[in-house]
Parts: structure tokens; C-alpha cells; sequence
């Protein structure tokens, strides 16, 4: 008996372990050691050299674009938790009717029933010098000349991220709110709990985990992304996903390897210290 | 034998049977083969369309199959795999790259037919014979070798051709003459201060920095050895130059893909950039004015041709001679110049076109009559002429081609600079 439960739970768990082998452990191995290789022009030679890290970790750029994506990653954090928070308080707390709660959190999902590029590319005629906004700001009499920084910056950039990714945050923290038990909101005010004493004492800290999901999700994607930024800077910014693109395209793949290989170990780490946190797996 | 879907293996075997079979007086069976024959083509955009592939079929009776990449993406293929393909349609600067890894095999000229009437620019370099021979990758210093199996490039003509020169142009900048409003005869307008924030650059390195040779050239910062091949200190100083234009707000955009470069120039974030010819006429049938300007210092200029895998053998080899020797007859030749491109043997070309046509496009006379290209969009109307003039005044103002470095890892890495600059 106890024997067949052993293998059983080993049968079942198989599956996973196996795609997870083939399909992520595997090709993350294969990754780490082409990034020892060496590559010419045109090919790329099996060797043990560290010559692409000692130029990874000498060159200036490396440090200035990690920096840019960090940066790019820390704001579109901070502004899609604010917004994402605020949705999901407002879903979570302030609709009362369950089918409108669903409804309404249908109605967030929508526009993601459409390519993500799509979504972001739309951008780029809104925003433009000629773009409506722009047009619609001078026909208020706003501005005089049209707003340049309105299209292919910073600004942009984050914009674009923000939109494509708020939804990563309201979904988890909206999941957690609802597993809030009501009675505590209900203790916490009849021991005289302001509004913004309930807000800080009883839901942040039990909405953590959603938080801390929503922050994985978001950090993870904007720092692998690379697609948004080209189209939104036009070309003009870059972080790390672009240096690895740009190295793949002139078939420079050990260095892209290597480049991949510091990126996934920056953002393993900036995960393991959130994890310190938050015991995920305890409070879900 | 004739609906049978071929694997490589097969094709293998047949090929060598059509071989055995056309050594012996039996003709009959080796047109009935080369009907099965599938080619596959890859390359750039410019040259790999369905019309071809279409023709191909009417008039030579196999399937040509095509796929179209960008230029990187069309490298890393011809590079690292062979077997996906049977015909590569590469740029000249791409032969230099991808031909060291043996990938490709070299073409005897005594198979091609109209090898005498090539353009002197991809045999001895010389359009003219008293033309000089730009910098760069010129396409005849590459498109040579000593033997069938040689892996490096032959100084002058032989018997061996790497490529087979299909289409080629001169590029410039393009401008948006309704915004400007004054005439643009440098390149080193590209860093006006007066289009601050309304300049593009192409983010494809090996082609811009070309681009921004000829414009750190032409303001006098820089006097290069050889645009095409240029030392450390000069490409620390071609990309300095640039990045302070860059801090400085020059640029609103760098593009890397064609529609990219339509869309800045037609929105009007841009009014003048790095652009393509077949860019200006997509703005133009918009019905935005846009102008290829000619300038003073000349053309970067860049030429393809097509390419056969190492792999090809028997009646497939057969048919990829076949398809080069219709390929330069004069049908496709027309096809790209009524777009705008060159064709490797012009004089073939001519007779797939109107003399209206020809003398728009190659003599650069005015116009008789509206022009219009082969997807019956009007290029150009009555008594207008093409900008920068004739065949001969276009090619014979190259400045510079197409071409990858000796430093060009150095190159790389410095332009990612620029970028993140």
C-alpha cells in the first residue's frame, strides 16, 4: 500500500517534471554553456572562455542599460501597482453584487483579447507629432506647438508598459482581496478603525501575496521585454532584451547567452528578496 | 514519377538517375524530371515575389518556393543552415560574411548565358571603363573565387562566380520636400541643427554607419581611408560624432524595418532619414510628397544576387542554372526596373519594357506618359523625370557600397553604444 502510494505520487508528478526537463531546465543548460563559447563572423566554436563575461562586466553600456531596464522595471512596478491596487480594491470592496463584480472584471480583460503588439503599436498614431492627442490639445488651446515627448521616449516606453501590464497586478491582488475575510474589515471598524487605518493594518498586509504575485509578473516581463521598447523609443532606448536581439541578429550568440545569463541571475535575485518578504506559498 | 512529393533523399537519388540518364542519349525522360523539381529560394524582400515564383513555373515549369527576411535574419540562415535552402538571395556584403562557411557553392560562368552582357560593376568593378571603383564591398570583389571549392575571393574575373547579380540601386537620403522647403544637397544636412528631432538613421548597423561615414564626410569631420572598411579610431570617432547629435535631440527615431521608415516619413515625425527606394514611391502613392534627393558626395549603393547551396546537385543543379539563365533573360530584369531597381544585364531587360518605361526609368528622360509599376500603381506622372537622373548618372555617382568590416565586432559593439547612448 504504502509502496503504490510512493510510485503513484511519483507517476503523477513525472509529467511535469519531464516538460519542465525539456522544456525549461534543458534549454536554460544549454544556454549557460553556450555562454562560455566563442563565436566569429559566421560561427560559433565550442570552447571554455570567459572572454564574453570579462567584456559583459567591463564594458560601461552593460552597466548603463541594466540600469535603464531596472529603472524602466521600477516605475512600471510602482505605477501598475497603484493602479492595479486601486482596481482591485474598487472591484473587490466597493461592487456588491457578485455578477457585476465578474462583469466588471471581464471588462478588464478585454483589451486583451487583442495582440499585445497591436495594443502597443496603436499607440504610435495616438501619440505621434501629428497624432490625435497632440491635435486635440491644441484644438483645447492647451498648447501652442505639438508635445515632442509624447512619442518615442521614456515616456512612451513606460506608458506602453504600464497599459500592456496593469492587468498582471489587478488580477492577483484582486484574488486575494476576495479571500479577505469581510468579519475582520467589520471587527476592524467597530473598534473605531479609520477608512485609511483599515486600508494600512488589515488590507495591504493580507493582500501581500497578490501584491508579490503581481510584482513577479510585472518585473519578469518588463525586464525580458525588448519589443516594446524598440517601437516606443523609435529605436532609441535600450535595455538588456534589445543588447541580447541585437546580438542574435549579427550571430553573436555566446554573447547573447552570456548577456541571457546575467539577466536571469539579476532577476532570480531581485525574486529571491522579495521572497524574503513574503512567504508566498504560506499565506496563499 | 510526376506527383510524387520529393524528400532530399529522393531528390538525391533521382538526380543522380537523371544524371546517369542525360549522359546517355535520353532527353525525353530529363524534361519530364525537371517538372518535380522544388527550389528553395530565401532572401531580403526586395526580389523574393510571388510574380517570380509564378513565372517560374510558366515559363521553366518547377516550383520555386520563396521566403522573405530581413537582411540579419537572411545572414544567420545562409550561415547556419544550409539545408534549409537550395538558392540564397543575398547582398554582396552578406557573400563576404556567409561564403568563409563553405555553405554556398561557387557558379561557372561558361553555364550562364548572357554572362558577357553583366554589368561591368560585378566583373571588373568598372561600370564605365574609365569609371572609378567606389569603397565598400564593391559586388565584383566578392564575387569571384579561384576554383568550384575555393573559401576565398578571387582578385579579378574567373570562371567561379559567387553570386549571380540579379538587382542593385544607388540609395540616398529620402526628404520631405513640403517641409523643408529649401533645397537639400549634403548629406551632412542629415545633423542640421534646423531638423532637430526630425531626423531618422536606419538601426541596421553595417548599413548605418555607412550612412553616417558619408554624412561625417561630407561636414568635413572625417576623412576616411575607406568608408567600407574603416579603422577603430575612425569608427570611435564616426560614432561620436553621432551620439552627440543623439544627446542633442537630432534624431526622433531609428528604424529597422521598411514600414517603419514609411511611417515616420508619411506621418511626418521625420523629414529627412536614411531610406529605400521602394519607401519613397510607398510615401509617394500616399499622396505625400517625398523625394530620393541626389547628393553632392554620391550614393551609398547596394547590389544582390543570387546564391546556390552547397548541397545542390543532379537535376536540381540543373534546374538552379536553368532558373539563373532565365532569371537574367530579361522578364524579371523588366519586372524590377519598372519598380525602380537595376537589373544586372539591362540590355535584356529593355525588351520586357515600354520605351516610355525604359526611358523613364533607365535613361532618365521625362516621362511621356503617367508611369505606373507592375502592380498598376502610378509611380510617377507624365513629364516628370526620376530623381537623380539616369542609369548612368545614378550608378556612376556611387560613393560607397554595402560592406562589412574587418573590425565590424568592434563596429557592433560600438553602435550598441550608440543606441543606448
Amino acid at each position: 500500500m504504502k509502496k503504490s502510494d510512493t510510485l503513484r505520487g511519483w507517476a503523477l508528478a513525472s509529467p511535469l517534471a519531464l516538460v519542465l526537463l525539456a522544456f525549461l531546465l534543458l534549454p536554460i543548460a544549454m544556454i549557460m554553456v553556450v555562454s562560455f563559447w566563442q563565436a566569429t563572423e559566421f560561427a560559433i566554436v565550442p570552447a571554455f572562455s570567459l572572454e564574453n563575461y570579462q567584456f559583459l562586466f567591463s564594458s560601461p553600456v552593460t552597466y548603463k542599460v541594466f540600469w535603464a531596464t531596472l529603472r524602466y522595471a521600477l516605475i512600471t512596478w510602482a505605477l501598475t501597482l497603484l493602479i492595479g491596487f486601486t482596481v482591485a480594491y474598487y472591484l473587490a470592496f466597493h461592487i456588491r453584487s457578485n455578477t457585476a463584480q465578474t462583469a466588471l472584471f471581464l471588462v478588464c480583460t478585454i483589451p486583451f483579447l487583442t495582440s499585445n503588439i497591436i495594443r502597443m503599436i496603436s499607440w504610435i498614431p495616438f501619440l505621434g507629432r501629428n497624432g490625435i492627442a497632440n491635435q486635440t490639445l491644441i484644438g483645447m488651446g492647451v498648447i501652442e506647438e505639438p508635445l515632442e515627448w509624447l512619442l518615442y521616449s521614456d515616456f512612451s516606453v513606460i506608458l506602453a508598459f504600464v497599459h500592456l501590464y496593469t492587468l498582471f497586478m489587478i488580477v492577483p491582488i484582486f484574488n486575494t482581496m476576495m479571500r479577505i475575510d469581510r468579519a475582520l474589515i467589520e471587527a476592524a471598524r467597530d473598534n473605531g478603525a479609520s477608512g485609511w487605518q483599515i486600508l494600512a493594518n488589515v488590507i495591504i498586509p493580507l493582500s501581500k501575496p497578490g501584491i508579490m504575485i503581481g510584482t513577479i509578473f510585472v518585473l519578469t516581463l518588463v525586464m525580458g521585454d525588448f519589443i516594446t521598447v524598440r517601437f516606443m523609443s523609435g529605436s532609441q532606448s535600450a535595455n538588456v532584451g534589445r543588447l541580447i536581439s541585437n546580438d542574435i541578429a549579427l550571430l553573436q550568440y555566446p554573447s547573447a547567452s552570456a548577456t541571457s545569463v546575467v539577466l536571469l541571475v539579476t532577476v532570480l535575485l531581485i525574486i529571491g528578496a522579495l521572497m524574503r518578504f513574503v512567504n508566498i506559498r504560506k499565506e496563499l | 514519377m510526376s506527383r510524387m512529393r520529393f524528400s532530399r533523399r529522393s531528390l538525391l537519388k533521382t538526380g543522380g538517375a537523371a544524371l546517369a540518364a542525360s549522359a546517355l542519349p535520353a532527353p525525353m525522360i530529363w524534361a519530364q524530371e525537371i517538372k518535380d523539381v522544388t527550389l528553395r529560394q530565401f532572401g531580403t524582400g526586395v526580389s523574393n515575389l510571388n510574380e517570380v515564383a509564378q513565372k517560374v513555373k510558366e515559363d521553366l515549369g518547377f516550383t520555386l518556393e520563396m521566403t522573405a527576411l530581413d537582411s540579419d535574419s537572411v545572414t544567420q540562415r545562409a550561415a547556419t543552415q544550409p539545408d534549409s535552402f537550395d538558392i540564397a538571395d543575398i547582398e554582396y556584403w552578406i557573400c563576404k560574411k556567409v561564403w568563409p562557411t563553405g555553405n554556398l557553392q561557387a557558379m561557372d560562368t561558361s553555364k550562364i548565358k548572357n554572362y558577357d552582357k553583366i554589368v561591368g560593376i560585378f566583373k571588373d568593378g568598372k561600370l564605365t571603363p574609365e569609371s572609378v571603383i567606389a569603397q565598400g564591398t564593391a559586388p565584383h570583389s566578392v564575387g569571384f573565387v579561384e576554383g568550384p571549392d575555393s573559401k576565398s575571393f578571387a582578385k579579378e574575373q574567373t570562371q567561379w562566380m559567387t553570386l549571380i547579380p540579379t538587382i542593385y540601386n544607388a540609395d540616398t537620403l529620402g526628404i520631405r520636400p513640403d517641409l523643408i522647403k529649401r533645397p537639400i544637397e549634403s548629406w551632412a544636412e542629415l545633423l542640421n541643427p534646423e531638423f532637430k528631432g526630425k531626423a531618422s538613421l536606419l538601426d541596421i548597423s553595417s548599413i548605418g554607419i555607412m550612412d553616417m561615414a558619408m554624412v561625417c564626410e561630407s561636414m568635413g569631420e572625417i576623412k576616411y581611408g575607406d568608408k567600407g572598411n574603416m579603422t577603430r579610431e575612425e569608427i570611435d570617432k564616426t560614432i561620436a560624432i553621432f551620439t552627440e547629435a543623439k544627446k542633442a535631440g537630432q534624431f526622433r527615431a531609428f528604424w529597422k524595418s521598411f514600414d517603419e521608415s514609411v511611417n515616420l516619413m508619411a506621418s511626418g515625425e521625420v523629414v529627412i532619414q536614411s531610406m529605400w527606394s521602394p519607401a519613397i514611391t510607398a510615401v509617394k502613392t500616399r499622396g505625400i510628397p517625398c523625394v530620393y534627393q541626389p547628393l553632392k558626395e554620391g550614393y551609398r549603393s547596394w547590389g544582390g544576387g543570387i546564391g546556390l547551396s552547397k548541397s545542390l546537385n543532379g537535376i536540381a543543379l540543373d534546374a538552379a542554372y536553368e532558373y539563373i539563365n532565365w532569371y537574367l533573360s530579361g522578364w524579371v530584369g523588366g519586372f524590377l526596373m519598372r519598380q525602380g531597381y537595376y537589373s544586372a544585364v539591362p540590355e535584356t531587360s529593355k525588351e520586357h519594357m515600354s520605351p516610355n518605361e525604359w526611358g523613364y526609368w533607365f535613361e532618365g528622360k521625362p516621362a511621356a506618359e503617367d508611369i505606373a509599376n507592375p502592380f498598376g500603381d502610378v509611380m510617377a506622372k507624365a513629364g516628370e523625370t526620376r530623381d537623380g537622373g539616369s542609369f548612368y548618372e545614378r550608378m556612376g555617382a556611387v560613393a560607397c557600397w554595402n560592406a562589412v568590416m574587418d573590425e565590424n565586432q568592434y563596429m557592433v559593439r560600438k553602435w550598441n553604444e550608440f543606441i543606448a547612448a
